[in-house]
């Protein structure tokens, strides 16, 4: 039975540090090839994209890893790490952008094409995205997943896993400058963010307020707390991160904006009247607008 | 600043801005108004409590909604705000007008139906509720009427703007 319980540790202790091993091995060639190539690479974003691997790795492996199967708290800080600051770290590093920027031009051509694929049409839709992410902790939270992933070291690196692709792709299509097969308008991203953070506060409390049936560990209540509280720092950054999106692409100069669309609606208010975003279509960068169809040269390099 | 030669040349412009800048009020009211609450009755007092037993789901639901709410609203209000002043738009009649509004408003929901209706929690323990809530909602009536005055007084028509061609 113990040796089974170790086992169970040690699946994601060690394939979560490994997996950000090669996310960070990954992301350093192609900043040389990028750089090779004569194409600068922000600093920041490479500081980013480390940090980003360090905070999800802290959430699976090491001492909090541990205290979280002990205690609510611990658990708590793990899940805010790995679900959401690690994601917007991650984010923040643009590994997209820099795949395309560094990849040889045939493979940028089918990373690009993937990019533009139905599945992540679906995906990269806010809605779709942060149901993923909400939808997966109430799943965790409101049936008795959690204490299987505690026993069963498959479920619990698959849980982990979602916690954190989910967190990604919800974080990617809210403040992430990565390429999108469409980006929604400023409303429609904070709309999103109200209603997944408000199921996120409902769930925290209602762990709160009932506990967690199927499975024993210390501090509930502080737990839910650090739930709900954390969620809200999040939240207040996400929200700036959108606005901020939003309020740059407003310095536009009036005549160089009068340009792009002669027919400036001026009658209506609100967030969505100037809707900057959807104007200017922030879409694929160069390299990356492609014909829709290569199904030969998809051919030939398979 | 509600004269600005460069902003006052089409109307509906003109127009746009006055209900930019009561939106931007507004969402900064509420915003703020949330955030007095969530700093002053829950962690500083402690007269708010987290949960309380009698919490209804329907509660929950508005709890979360408005907590998750307020953020945005204060972070989008302030946002708009920098856009009017970046503009030159900004009325700030109509502005602080939006504000009250806002704020009054959220008093007003959070003492009628969250603490009363939803059962959320009360605005304090072991104490005669009766001045507290009148207190509470009297003040937000208050707020909310202050609101309203400003936001007539420095519409579009009246003598601060001038009248769109």
């Amino acid at each position: 039975m113990t040796h089974e319980h170790h086992v169970g540790v040690d699946l994601l202790g060690v394939l979560g540090p490994l997996a950000a091993l090669v996310g960070l091995v990954a992301y350093g060639v192609l900043v040389r090839r990028a750089r090779g190539r004569g194409r600068a690479w922000p600093l920041l974003r490479t500081v980013a994209w480390v940090a980003g691997c360090v905070v999800a790795t802290a959430a699976v492996t090491g001492p909090l890893a541990a205290a979280s199967r002990e205690s609510w708290t611990a658990h708590m800080a793990g899940h805010l790490l790995l679900g959401m600051l690690g994601p917007l770290l991650l984010v923040l590093g643009a590994p997209v952008t820099l795949a395309l920027r560094a990849l040889p031009v045939r493979v940028a051509r089918r990373l690009s094409r993937v990019l533009r694929s139905r599945p992540l049409r679906v995906l990269t839709e806010p809605f779709v995205a942060a149901l993923l992410s909400v939808g997966g902790l109430w799943l965790l939270y409101a049936t008795p997943l959690l204490a299987l992933a505690h026993t069963h070291a498959v479920v619990g690196l698959l849980v982990h896993a979602h916690v954190l692709a989910s967190g990604y792709l919800v974080t990617a299509v809210l403040v992430g400058r990565d390429p999108l097969p469409h980006r929604r308008g400023t409303s429609h991203l904070l709309v999103v963010l109200v209603l997944a953070l408000a199921a996120h506060d409902v769930l925290a409390k209602r762990l709160y307020a009932d506990g967690y049936a199927p499975m024993t560990m210390s501090a509930m209540e502080q737990g839910a707390q650090l739930m709900y509280y954390g969620g809200d720092a999040v939240d207040l950054t996400l929200a700036v991160l959108v606005c901020l999106r939003w309020y740059r692409v407003g310095r536009v100069p009036q005549f160089r904006r009068a340009l792009a669309r002669p027919r400036i609606p001026t009658g209506g208010a609100g967030l969505a009247r100037r809707s900057p975003l959807r104007s200017r279509s922030p879409g694929l960068p160069d390299r990356a607008r492609m014909p829709r169809h290569h199904q030969s040269e998809l051919r030939d390099t398979t | 600043m509600s004269a600005q030669p460069g902003s006052t040349g089409r109307g509906s412009t003109r127009r746009g801005s006055t209900g930019l800048n009561t939106l931007s009020g507004v969402l900064a009211g509420i915003g703020l108004a949330a955030f007095v609450d969530e700093t002053v009755f829950h962690q500083l007092l402690h007269w708010h409590h987290f949960y309380d037993r009698s919490t209804t789901d329907a509660g929950l639901v508005s709890d979360g909604l408005f907590h998750a709410f307020g953020f945005v609203a204060v972070v989008s209000g302030l946002f708009l705000f920098a856009d009017l002043r970046r503009r030159r738009a900004l009325v700030p009649g109509r502005w602080v007008g939006g504000l009250l509004l806002g704020a009054g408003g959220f008093q007003l929901y959070d003492g009628l139906v969250q603490h009363k209706v939803f059962g959320l929690h009360q605005i304090r323990y072991g104490v005669d509720l009766v001045a507290y809530d009148v207190t509470w909602n009297v003040v937000a009536v208050v707020l909310l009427l202050a609101g309203a005055v400003l936001t007539r007084r420095s519409r579009p028509g009246s003598r601060t703007a001038p009248a769109p061609a």
